[in-house]
């Protein structure tokens, strides 16, 4: 399904339901990489490997192999997979994190896909400023090109104040400077920019500022985990599109009093977790998105 | 005349700190203790007075915490063990208003929280 910005603030008063293919899933992917520069990539976010109350999710360590399991099992493969934060869950002990690290690496490693991009969430950066996940996984923030789309990471996480920081805002628009105007541009982080939901900090401290910098590209799309949901807003013309995570879903903003994930439902396993693949049309900086759940099994 | 000058300089002197002592016990707001240490607020469920300025005063027993109350536009504090951190707090009209804990302390970090209950 494509999006644009004018049908996205119809979407919004519908619902999210509309963007979730379940029937169309991957043929909608694939059927739509069939332009020269087409392509798709998938979007995981929030596996909280090293996490195991089993009330929440009793196969904490199966979701994240079911995931990559189900993405190596597409036809067609994606250009690439990015990991949109908390691949790990946060532990004081710095080895013990290491070894989450470890291990999450590890599975990843048995994508078919090679060309994965890493993120870190909170968990994986915020207890540490980031230095373990940079020894596992690289670089917190960097952009990168595919196909004519310009990728640009924030780290909004590293700091433990959910602040991207100056020196960073500095980076990202020397990084805008270097774009043309109607250039392509993907925003990748793990924390909302915009304040959708501060009292639960479900916001970037200084959002505001890298959207500020990016407002003035009118193809500017951002994805983002975090929030354990679908969720798609727009501020001005730039679309917001949070992902599913793959350990347990969230409350949707504001709609209970504590931000704590939702029990594992017997009845319906898996539930409100998911993955998505994106895809780009030649030229065009409309995407498709299509949503995924984790199948039993 | 000079001993004129130094007695109404005296007198003025004396005015003038007695004001501001005045001033000083008349409006000094109220401060409330609250200790923050890994995951929770000692107090959090504070009432206060809608309209008045009261001071909370926080101390961290373990590390750094921080406290934020969204709604009250960029109120905020980075709570250091060993010092105390004060902040103004002045809830405009009665009301619930959340605070939590924004800097990022560990599993169990998202249930840091607590809410100021503003009362007429």
């Amino acid at each position: 399904m494509k999006i644009d910005r004018r049908d996205f603030l119809r979407l919004m008063g519908v619902g999210s339901a509309i963007l979730v293919l379940g029937p169309r899933g991957l043929a909608g992917a694939e059927s739509a990489a069939a332009g020269k520069d087409d392509f798709f990539f998938v979007q995981l976010s929030d596996m909280h490997w090293g996490f195991s109350d089993p009330k929440i999710n009793p196969d904490f360590a199966g979701t994240l192999k079911k995931a990559i399991a189900a993405v190596n099992g597409m036809k067609t493969q994606p250009d690439f997979v990015v990991f949109t934060g908390d691949i790990t869950h946060n532990t004081d002990d710095p080895k013990e994190r290491r070894k989450r690290m470890a291990e999450a690496r590890d599975i990843i490693s048995g994508l078919k896909v090679k060309n994965v991009k890493f993120m870190a969430g909170e968990h994986d950066a915020g207890l540490d400023n980031g230095e373990a996940f940079q020894e596992y996984f690289g670089k917190t923030h960097y952009t990168f090109d595919h196909k004519g789309v310009q990728f640009i990471v924030i780290d909004n996480v590293s700091d433990p104040t959910s602040s991207i920081t100056d020196p960073q805002l500095q980076w990202l628009g020397d990084e805008l400077k270097k774009l043309q105007k109607d250039s392509r541009i993907i925003v990748l982080t793990h924390r909302p920019l915009f304040p959708l939901y501060p009292n639960w900090d479900w916001w970037t401290r200084d959002g505001q500022k890298a959207i500020d910098l990016i407002m003035p590209y009118p193809n500017v799309t951002v994805f983002y985990g975090h929030i354990h949901q679908e969720h798609h807003q727009m501020t001005a013309h730039i679309p917001h599109h949070a992902a599913k995570g793959l350990m347990f879903p969230l409350p949707a903003p504001g709609s209970v009093p504590k931000r704590v994930p939702i029990p594992w439902d017997a009845s319906a396993p898996y539930k409100g977790l998911g993955y998505r693949s994106i895809s780009a049309k030649t030229g065009s900086a409309e995407y498709g998105i299509t949503e995924f759940p984790v199948q039993k099994g | 005349m000079n001993k004129r000058r130094i007695e109404i300089a005296f007198l003025a002197l004396v005015f003038l700190v007695a004001t501001a002592y005045a001033a000083d016990t008349a409006v000094q707001p109220q401060v409330i203790k609250i200790t923050a240490k890994r995951f929770e607020y000692t107090q959090n469920e504070i009432r206060i007075k809608a309209g008045v300025p009261v001071i909370f005063e926080f101390t961290s027993l373990d590390r750094i915490h921080g406290f934020t109350v969204p709604d009250l536009g960029a109120i905020r504090a980075t709570i250091e063990p060993g010092k105390a951190t004060r902040v103004t707090i002045l809830a405009p009209k009665a009301g619930t208003y959340e605070f939590h804990c924004d800097i990022f302390c560990g599993d169990g970090h998202e249930g840091m929280t607590g809410k100021i209950i503003a009362e007429d």
